[in-house]
Formats: C-alpha cells, structure tokens, sequence
C-alpha cells in the first residue's frame, strides 16, 4: 500500500494568525465597550470606519500584490489594526481623519513594507501619528466623559452627522462639549505654573486620573489579563513598560511632587494601559527574545513618560512605540538566550 | 530526588492508552524477510553469505567493518534469495542494499552462535563490550547507533552514572512501556550488566509519569537492596524529555556541551530495550533479531504492540493490528513528533523501528494556508535547545548561512516543538534541515574545491618547475653555444657534436643540393 508522505512533524499546529488576531479583538471588547460608555457613539463609530476603510485598504494592496484576498483577510490583522487606531482618536473626529491614518496604516506602514510579518513599524501607530501631526485640531477635540444616556450626550445619528460632515449641529459649541483630557490639562497647567496639587483637586479628577479614563483603562487591563492568560502575549512587555513608566514617574514624583504627577497617574491615564497590552505587545513590530522584549517594554515605559513630561505632546506612547519599533532588532540581536549546552552567552 | 527543568517542552496528549490495551503479540515468522546491511549509524555491514546459501537463525549474515557500525544477524533460518537494493525504511525513501531471506518454517537456531553467560559478573569491560558488538545491538530508541561504542568512552572519561531513558515522551509510541511491564527483571538485568560494564556507581531509571503500571512493574521487580544503586525516577510527561540532552538535565541538573557528549559529564544515557537487548546478548547469547513494535494511530483498526523479527514486513505488523482503517492515508515510522513518513507498506521492520503510526486526513488535516511569521515568539518559548526558531527560519529563507549558524542551527534537535505551536503553519523544521544540507552540502563542495585547487596548484607547480628546467637547459645549450666551453671535457663533447652536425651537414648537401640548410641540424645537441 502507498502513503503519502510528509516531514515531521505529524501534527497540526493549533493556533493560527487568525485565531491569535480574533482573540486580541475579544479582548478589545470591553475597553472599548467602557470607552463608548463614558466618551459617546462617537467611539462605535469611528472604530467600525476606521475598521471598514483598514479592511478595504487592505483588500486593496492585497488585490495589488497579486495575492490571495480572503486568505489574506481572514487572518484579521487589519481589522486589529483599524480597531487600534481608533481607539487613539477622538469619538467626535470626521470621518476623513479617519480615512487618512487607514491609509497610511495599511498602505504605508504595512503593505509598502511587505505585509504582515514584514512591517517594522507598528501600522495603527503610524496611522495614529500621522493624523496626531497633521490634524492637531481634529485629534485634540476630546468629549468631555459623561455617561453615553446622559442629558447632553449626542445621540448615533447626531454622531454620524458630526463625523460626516465635521460640523456640529446647530446651537453646539466645541468648547461647550469638549474638554481637555486629563494627560492635557495636567501638561498644560503645569507649565501655566500650577501644581499637581491644585491640578487634580479639578472635580474632573477621579482617584488616579479622570474617572471615565481610569475606567476605560481599567476594562482594558482585564483584556489585557485574558490575553496573558489565552498566552497571545506575554508578560515581559506590559509588564516592563508599566513597571518602568511607574518607576520612573515615581523617582521624580518623589522628588517634587509639586512638579510630578504621581505615578499611578501616569499608569492610568491616556493610552499607558492600552498601550501595554495591545500596542506594544504587536509581535510583528516587537522585539522578540524574552530579555528583548523586557527592555523593549522598559524603552517604551521610560521615552512615554519622557515625552509626556517634557516633550511637545500630552501622551507620549505612541512615538515610544514607534521610537521602539526601530531599536527592536537590534535588541534581538544583542539578547540572545543562551543556547542549551553552551557556556555562556556569546554574544555578551 | 529533587528534578530540573528544560526550557520549553510541549504539554502533548499522550494517546499511549490506544496501544497498551492489547497484550503484546509475537509475531509469526513471515515467508521473505528483507534485512538491510544499514540498520544503524555508521557504514553498512558487509554480507557474509551468498544468494542461494541456507542461513541458520542467529547466524552473523553480515559484518561490520567499521569501528561505526553494526553487524546483522539471521532473524530466521533459510535460504538467501538475493542480496539486492530494496526500500528500507528511510526519510529518503530511497532503496538500500537487503538481505533478502527465503524462511524455511524450521526457525532452527545456528550452534554457533554465542554462548550464554551466567557468569557475566567475572567478565571485564573489554570482554562484555565485545560480546555487545557480536550481537549488533544498537540504540533501539530510534536513533540506531551503535552501543558498543556508546559504551566505549574516550579514554580518560569516566563514567559514574547510568542514565536508563525510560522517558518515552512521544505521543503514541509504548514499545518501552510494553517492555517494562512484559520484562521488567530482564531490563533490570540489562542495567545491572551495563553499569558493571562502565563501572558505574548509580543508576538513575526514568519514567515518565504518564506510565504509573512500568514504573511498579519496575518497583516490583527492583530488589529492597539495590534501590540505593538503581533509583527509579518517575519524570514529568513533557516533551522532549526523552531527548537524551534533556533528560540528563531533568535527572541531573546538568547541561551537556552543545559540542560534547553526555561521556563528557560522567554520564551514559541507554534505552530499556536496548539493555534488555544487552542481557539477552550476555546471558541467553541471543543477537539482536527481533524487536518490540508500536502499531498504532487512528488508521489502524487495533493498535497494539507487536514483537517482530526484523526484517519483516511493516504491512504484517498492521495486518496483525487488525489492518488499516479504511481511508488511512499516512503512515509515520516513529512518533508523531519527529517520525518520517514511509511511502510503502513493503518496507522491513529494521533494529530502530520503535513504532507505526497510521492516520487519516481528518487526523492530520492540512494545515491552513501558509501564513507569514508574525514573530509572536511561541517558538522560542517552546524550543528545547532555547534557540530563536523564528530567527532561524528567517536566516534559512535568506539563504544566510553563517548568521544562521552563529545563531545555533545545529543545536536544533528537530523536535518539532516550534513547528507545532507556530500559527502560521510555518514547517519550521522542514527549514532547518534545509539549512543542516545545505551547509553540509556546501562544506563537502568546499572540501572538493580545496581538493581540485590543491591538484591545480600542484600541476602548476609541477609545470612551472619543468618550465624552469627547460629554459635552464635551454639557456645552458645557448651558453654552451655561444662560448666555447671552458673544460674539456665538455669543449671535446661539443666539437663531437659539431663534427656531427657538420658531417651529417654535408651529407644532406651531397644527397640533395636543391635543399638548402640555412641552419645546422641542432637535433642532437
């Protein structure tokens, strides 16, 4: 009788990209879910057209490279990323802002670099950046966080109107209906001379950061928790990143805390917590050795909190993702584990 | 006893339970069995018999000439059909020369065979040795390599500790776990007879945890007074602990060197049905001729474990596992993990055949489509050798074989760890062994290359210097023309010459005067 043959090993390996992909959405789920709660429809929206146009960009560059479309697809990979990306933009955003960092996600950072697998850069990153440095405006118009039935929250048609048009409807105001996020108001007001103190005793604070952010955090940590737990990631970026960020925050909190904001502020406030778990942790743009990856994640924790405190912006994680993403190979090369049955390290 | 860790390893399901539901059933004796000369690492043996010869059960049919190498024994008595190239189970699948004998149904053992040795405790190293290599025993693991050498250490390393790999830690395979329940004291004889041999001051038996019955068959069978010098080790099931690197580690704490052996630590690792192999050679004076074989898997209707003479047909050995399942489509020699699949059923069973593994598609469905490497790093935290797989295979696909060496290629087991979790589908493996060839490949090129430009060089040489003893002869004859030479001796030569010359000169000028001599014949100068 004839077999056919094949190499070892004889098994079928249990994951896929796919499957590792859906779960990192599972685990989006609630933060996003809180974020909608506290920040509007504005939140929905822009994460399904952020996710429609990465999609279809995809589909696109995929289609241009002559490559299998729903193979391609199916592996959920832009969909994560057009999630991500929304996540970083204000609900209340128009639609083109969101167009623009698809583009520049999945055309740019992705495909131009080879697809998945092959981008050193993390795409909704670039997305985000590029948006963040080319509409200051547009990304700067943060919802003051009410609940999503409260008496002045907007409605999903009035959303979509406002992220269509990129007008608001009559008798609103921006200034009226957006605030500065908490990351903001504390940059702002310290080079206007006040002190932590004075800062966070504004009734917008909760007991870390601003109670609809501490609570959006909160709820992405628990994915982050699960996708610990499912193993799509380890702990040596998240854990790193924040250890470090709280260390570093604490160190100068200690020091003048006057000047400082504390360090569980900084953990709790703007993209930290989400940065930690989904966008670090991206595997294709990370480093990928174990000690690699702790000082990867140590790099993003200390360059946020350096850009935060005295760079040109309010949060700084997505430039130390970026920042990051170029050091990793090089960090890949120099940590090395050591090979059973050798000495030592030999590569210092 | 306190236990180490590995680096990584896979939690696998165990399916052992499939096969050791049937007791072990000896096999018949089939009509032709077809005995390869290579059954082990090492050089093939060479035959002692011709075609048409009648053999005797236990008659040595082929030598070993090599230090490396093993000799082949009779698994029957009968005639020799032929010594031709038949397909041995080989991931080659490539034909090798066989033995091919014709059973006479008398199953009559030779009388000059080897003699039973109650007495091996009076017996040296040097001699028991021997008496391994005449029964060509070899790893019956998997890996075939030759015991008498393995129990050989270099001079000057000595070996305090016997390490019996009872781990079994491929899902499917239970030949060993069958051995250790059917035979447990003649193991445990086995282990006594080789620790004698290398002198060795302890025993570390492990099982894995996954085989509770081998391990009291074991216990039962081990004497109160001797378990301070044969401990039995019960380990944890992970795979690749029955990596030989891996288990000493587990038992020991101990990493052998990337480029040494387990010798190098004191130590000796041995399979149990290798020394079970071993008593039977000292004290029954049996060779090696048949072996304990796992048939199992979802493509076969009663898996269960066989004894087969080698050289039996692997069909037979399903046959007597109640035949293939109806739409089986592979079938593996060894585990799951790193076995190979054989194209033909025909194949013999040969000294490292440990198990047949048969499955369906919808066992081993294909593998969804090829997907990039995301770097997600399951690899590295699985791979037992604690490489980079996702850098290994990146420097594989670029053809960079240097970074992919400094990088630890060769310290790849190929256990298939990393090919398993990784969710792109990558066959990592199948990646690595292309780079192993490869290298190796480039290397015997290179050697071939040294060699030519070695020959090139040395004809230059060699043409240079005639070059220069040409032109010295050369400038010699024109110096002795030019001038007349300044001793006699030579001067009186040359005159001769000259004289001959003129002569023979004129002589053509008499014979034809319309050809004339614008030079003298310088011929014979």
């Amino acid at each position: 009788m004839r077999f056919q043959t094949r190499t070892s090993p004889h098994l079928v390996p249990g994951h896929s990209v796919g499957g590792v992909m859906r779960q990192v959405l599972y685990a989006l789920v609630p933060g996003t879910l809180a974020m909608t709660w506290f920040f509007g429809w504005g939140v929905l929206v822009n994460v399904t057209l952020a996710v429609l146009f990465a999609v279809g960009f995809e589909a696109l560059m995929v289609a241009l490279r002559r490559r299998p479309v729903i193979d391609t697809l199916s592996d959920s990979s832009a969909v994560v990323a057009g999630w991500l990306f929304a996540l970083a933009i204000p609900p209340l955003a128009p639609f083109w802002v969101l167009l623009v960092g698809a583009l520049f996600a999945i055309v740019v950072a992705k495909h131009l670099y080879g697809g998945l697998g092959y981008n050193p850069f993390n795409p909704a990153m670039v997305g985000y950046v590029v948006v963040l440095v080319s509409f200051p405006r547009e990304i700067s118009l943060w919802p003051a966080p009410q609940t999503i039935f409260g008496s002045d929250a907007l409605g999903l048609l009035q959303t979509l109107q406002i992220s269509l048009t990129g007008r608001l409807p009559d008798g609103l105001e921006w200034d009226a209906i957006t605030r500065a996020s908490p990351l903001d108001l504390m940059r702002d007001s310290l080079v206007a001379g006040q002190t932590v103190d004075e800062i966070t005793r504004n009734p917008i604070f909760g007991s870390f950061s601003e109670t609809g952010w501490e609570w959006t955090g909160n709820l992405f940590l628990l994915g982050g928790l699960w996708l610990l737990y499912r193993r799509v990631i380890t702990w040596h970026i998240p854990v790193s990143m924040l250890l470090t960020l709280a260390t570093v925050a604490g160190l100068f909190w200690v020091i003048d805390p006057g000047q400082y904001a504390s360090p569980a502020f900084h953990v709790f406030s703007g993209a930290a917590i989400i940065g930690a778990f989904f966008i670090a942790t991206d595997p294709v743009s990370a480093s990928t050795t174990p000690v690699g990856r702790i000082l990867y994640g140590a790099g993003i924790g200390l360059l946020t909190f350096v850009i935060r405190t005295w760079g040109g912006y309010p949060d700084g994680v997505a430039f130390a993702v970026l920042l990051m993403n170029m050091v990793a190979p090089t960090l890949d090369h120099y940590t090395r584990p050591r090979i059973f049955g050798h000495a030592d390290d030999r590569h210092g | 006893m306190h236990l180490h860790r590995f680096h990584g390893g896979l939690e696998l399901p165990g399916h052992k339970a499939e096969s050791t539901g049937r007791p072990l059933l000896p096999l018949g004796i089939p009509h032709l069995l077809h005995v390869p000369l290579a059954q082990h690492i090492g050089a093939p043996a060479v035959p002692l018999c011709a075609p048409g010869e009648r053999v005797l059960k236990g008659q040595r049919i082929a030598q070993a000439e090599d230090y490396i190498g093993a000799h082949v024994h009779a698994p029957t008595s009968g005639r020799v059909v032929e010594i031709a190239e038949h397909p041995i189970p080989h991931p080659s699948g490539l034909s090798a020369p066989c033995i091919v004998l014709e059973s006479d149904g008398h199953d009559q053992w030779t009388d000059q065979g080897l003699e039973p040795w109650t007495d091996w405790r009076q017996r040296g190293a040097r001699e028991l040795r021997e008496r391994v290599r005449d029964a060509g025993i070899v790893g019956m693991g998997g890996a075939a390599f030759p015991t008498a050498v393995k129990l050989n250490p270099r001079p000057g390393k000595r070996i305090h500790t016997l390490v019996v790999n009872g781990a079994e830690c491929e899902p499917y395979i239970t030949c060993d776990d069958t051995l250790m329940r059917q035979y447990p004291e003649a193991v445990l004889e086995g282990v006594r007879i080789v620790a004698h041999l290398l002198n060795a001051e302890r025993v570390l038996f492990a099982v894995e945890d996954n085989k509770p019955a081998a391990f009291q068959a074991l216990a039962a069978a081990l004497p109160e007074d001797e378990r301070e010098f044969i401990q039995l080790v019960s380990i944890p099931s992970v795979y690749p602990t029955g990596g030989e690197r891996q288990l000493i580690r587990v038992l020991t704490g101990l990493e052998v060197p990337s480029s040494g052996l387990p010798a190098d630590l004191g130590i000796v690792c041995q399979n149990p049905g290798t020394l079970k192999a071993v008593r039977d050679a000292v004290v029954r004076g049996r060779p090696l001729i048949s072996r304990i074989v796992t048939v199992t898997g979802p493509g076969v209707q009663e898996p269960r474990n066989v004894e087969a003479l080698i050289g039996t047909p692997f069909a037979d050995l399903v046959a007597a596992a109640g035949g293939y399942a109806p739409d089986v489509n592979r079938l593996v020699m060894g585990g799951p993990m790193m076995g190979f699949a054989i194209a033909d059923d025909a194949v013999p069973v040969i000294k490292g055949t440990n198990c047949l593994l048969a499955s369906r598609p919808q066992d081993t469905p294909s593998p969804g489509p090829l997907m990039p490497c995301i770097r997600c790093g399951e690899c590295t935290r699985v791979c037992p050798a604690n490489l980079l797989p996702q850098q290994l295979y990146w420097f594989a696909k670029a053809g960079n074989f240097d970074a992919i060496q400094d990088y630890g290629l060769f310290d790849c087991i190929e256990c298939g760890c990393c090919a398993v979790v990784c969710p792109s589908n990558i066959p990592l493996v199948q990646y690595y062994r292309f780079a192993k060839n490869e290298i190796w490949a480039r290397e015997k090129e290179r050697q071939k290359a040294d060699l030519a430009r070695e020959r090139f060089e040395y004809r230059r040489l060699r043409q240079e210097q005639e070059e220069a003893e040409k032109a010295a002869r050369l400038a010699r004859k024109k110096a002795a023309l030019a001038k007349p030479a300044p001793e006699g001796e030579k001067k009186a030569a040359i005159e001769a010459a000259l004289e001959r010359a003129r002569a023979k000169k004129e002589a053509a000028q008499a014979e034809a005067t319309e050809t004339p001599v614008d030079s003298p014949d310088r011929s014979d100068l």
